[in-house]
C-alpha cells in the first residue's frame, strides 16, 4: 500500500503581539505595514518554550488524533532553524518525550523554512523502502528577527508534526517534486543571534522563482490544472506573498486562504507550510485534492501534490489548528522583548 | 547539579509516568519502590503507568516573589494538581490567561522547566495549562 500521512499534529504558542504595537515602538506607521504584510500579529513563545517544547507538543496532538504505538516509529525527524542546543539533537528530546526511543534513528535537519518538508520526504522514502514502519517529522521554529527589522513583524513560534507511514493513511501523495539552487537570499552565520537577509532580493529571483518551479512542474507531471485542488498552500513569509504567487499561478484567494494563517500568528518559518497543511487537513473531506509548497531560503522548494481518503473521518479529536491560532493573549513590546531575551540582563 | 541526576529521571518527568501498587491500586508519583501501605506485599510487584495527564487543581498560590531563575515568568502560578488517578503532584500552571481556581480541570504540557546557564543543559517536564 501507499505511503502517505497517517496522522498530524499543530502547535501554536499562545501569546500574540501586534503588528502595530511593533511598529509603534520603533516610530512606524502601524496600520500601513500591517497593511502592506497583511500580517495583524504573531505569536511569541512564552520564556519557557521552545522549538523542542513545541516539537512535542506538535507530535502529541498528532498522536492525540490517532493513537498509534509510539515504539513503532523508526525514524524521527526535526526541521528548525532555532535549536535550542547548536549540538545535541532536539529530535532526541522529542522521541523520549513521546515514548519512541530507542529501537529508532533521530536527526535534526536545517534548510531554513524547509527543513520540516525535506524532512517528510526523507521519511517517506524510509517507508516506502520498507526501513520503518513509521516517520515522525516535525517543522517547528522560535524564529528570530533583529529588533527594528522588517523580519521583527513577522518571524513567529509554531510547529507541526506528521507521521508518515503505509498503514491506513489520511492522505496520500501524489507527487512531490523540489527545486534548489545555491541562492543567497537569507542566511545566519554561526554564532550571530540574528538572520540576515537580502531584502527584496528574497523575492522574485527566491521565493517566486523556486514556487513557480516546482508549482508547474507538479501540475505538468500530474496532467492537473489549478481547478483540480480543492486547496494551495503556499509558504507563508507574510500575508501578502502566497496570495500573489497563487494568483500569478491560476489558483484562487479562496483555495489558498483556507491554509493561510500568517495573518493571525506570522511566519513560523520551518512550521510555515507545515502547520498551513494542518489547518486545511482540519477542513478537508475524502477525495480533497491538495497542492502543498514549501519554500527554504538558501533556496530550495519542495511541492506536495495530496489526495485525501476515507480514513480522515476516522480520527479522534485533537485541538484543531484554528483553535490556536484564534484568541490568544496580547503583550506589550517590552514583554515581547524581555520574553524573546532581547533585553540584556 | 550533575548531569545525570536529572537525565535519570527524564523519561519519568517528560511522560508522566508513575506506578501503582497491585494490592491497593493507589498509584504513585514519582514512581516508588514499594507501597507506603502495602509493604513488603508490593515488592517487586509495583506495576509501572502512564497518567493520561488530566487533573484538576487541588491548591494553587500566585508566586510574585519569584527565584532569579524564574523573573521572566513573574508572576507565575505553581499548583497542587490531582491527577485522575489520585496522585497530587507540585507543577507550574501556564497559559492561564483569565487565572485559575481550585477545582479546575487541567491537562500536562511540555515546557522547559529550568536551563542551567546559557552554556549549560536544558531541563524540561511536565507543567499543566487550563484544560480545553
Amino acid at each position: 500500500m501507499k505511503a502517505g500521512i497517517v496522522t498530524y499534529g499543530a502547535y501554536v504558542p499562545s501569546f500574540r503581539i501586534a503588528a502595530e504595537e511593533i511598529a509603534d515602538t520603533w516610530g512606524e506607521n502601524g496600520p500601513a505595514i500591517s497593511r502592506g504584510l497583511n500580517v495583524k500579529a504573531k505569536s511569541v513563545p512564552a520564556p519557557d518554550e521552545d522549538s523542542i517544547t513545541i516539537s512535542v507538543e506538535a507530535s502529541r496532538n498528532a498522536l492525540r488524533r490517532r493513537a498509534i504505538d509510539a515504539s513503532r516509529i523508526g525514524s524521527v525527524f526535526v526541521g528548525s532553524e532555532s535549536p535550542p542546543y547548536a549540538v545535541k539533537p532536539s529530535a532526541t528530546v522529542l522521541a523520549a518525550a513521546i515514548g519512541a526511543t530507542p529501537d529508532m534513528t533521530a536527526a535534526d535537519l536545517e534548510f531554513a523554512c524547509k527543513a520540516g518538508t525535506a524532512g517528510m520526504q526523507a521519511a517517506l522514502g524510509m517507508v516506502e523502502a520498507g526501513m520503518v514502519d513509521y516517520g515522525l517529522v516535525v517543522g517547528a521554529d522560535t524564529s528570530q528577527g533583529r529588533p527594528g527589522d522588517p523580519l521583527e513583524y513577522t518571524a513567529s513560534a509554531g510547529g507541526a508534526a506528521y507521521i508518515l507511514g503505509a498503514d491506513d493513511p489520511i492522505a496520500t501523495f501524489n507527487d512531490i517534486y523540489s527545486y534548489t539552487t545555491d541562492t543567497p537570499d537569507f542566511w545566519r552565520r554561526d554564532l550571530q543571534p540574528y538572520p540576515s537577509h537580502g531584502g527584496r532580493f528574497t523575492g522574485s529571483p527566491a521565493y517566486f522563482k523556486h514556487i513557480t518551479a516546482t508549482t508547474t512542474t507538479v501540475m505538468e507531471r500530474m496532467g492537473t490544472s489549478p481547478e483540480d485542488y480543492k486547496y494551495a498552500i503556499f509558504h507563508q513569509p507574510n500575508g501578502k506573498f502566497p496570495l500573489r504567487i497563487g494568483k500569478k499561478l491560476g489558483f484562487s484567494p479562496e483555495q489558498v486562504e483556507t491554509g493561510l494563517l500568517v495573518p493571525f500568528i506570522g511566519n513560523t518559518y520551518s512550521g510555515s507550510m507545515m502547520l498551513g497543511l494542518t489547518a486545511v487537513l482540519d477542513a478537508a473531506s475524502p477525495g480533497d485534492r491538495i497542492l502543498a509548497v514549501s519554500y527554504g531560503s538558501g533556496a530550495g522548494s519542495d511541492a506536495f501534490d495530496i489526495t485525501v481518503t476515507d480514513s480522515i473521518e476516522k480520527m479522534s479529536e485533537a485541538p484543531t489548528t484554528m483553535q490556536q491560532v484564534e484568541g490568544g493573549r496580547m503583550i506589550s513590546y517590552g514583554v515581547y522583548a524581555k520574553f524573546r531575551r532581547k533585553i540584556r540582563m | 547539579m550533575g548531569v545525570a541526576r536529572f537525565w535519570r529521571e527524564n523519561r519519568t518527568r517528560y511522560n508522566l509516568i508513575g506506578n501503582r501498587c497491585p494490592t491497593c491500586e493507589k498509584a504513585f508519583f514519582p514512581p516508588r519502590e514499594l507501597c507506603p501501605t502495602c509493604h513488603r506485599q508490593s515488592i517487586g510487584k509495583m506495576v509501572e503507568i502512564q497518567f493520561s495527564g488530566k487533573g484538576k487543581i487541588y491548591s494553587y498560590s500566585d508566586v510574585h516573589d519569584a527565584p532569579t531563575d524564574f523573573s521572566d515568568q513573574r508572576p507565575y502560578i505553581m499548583a497542587i494538581v490531582e491527577l485522575d488517578e489520585g496522585p497530587r503532584i507540585t507543577a507550574q500552571i501556564v497559559d492561564a490567561i483569565d487565572g485559575v481556581e481550585i477545582g479546575m480541570p487541567v491537562e500536562m504540557v511540555f515546557r522547559k522547566i529550568r536551563e542551567e546557564s546559557p552554556e549549560g543543559i536544558i531541563h524540561y517536564g511536565y507543567k499543566f495549562k487550563p484544560a480545553l
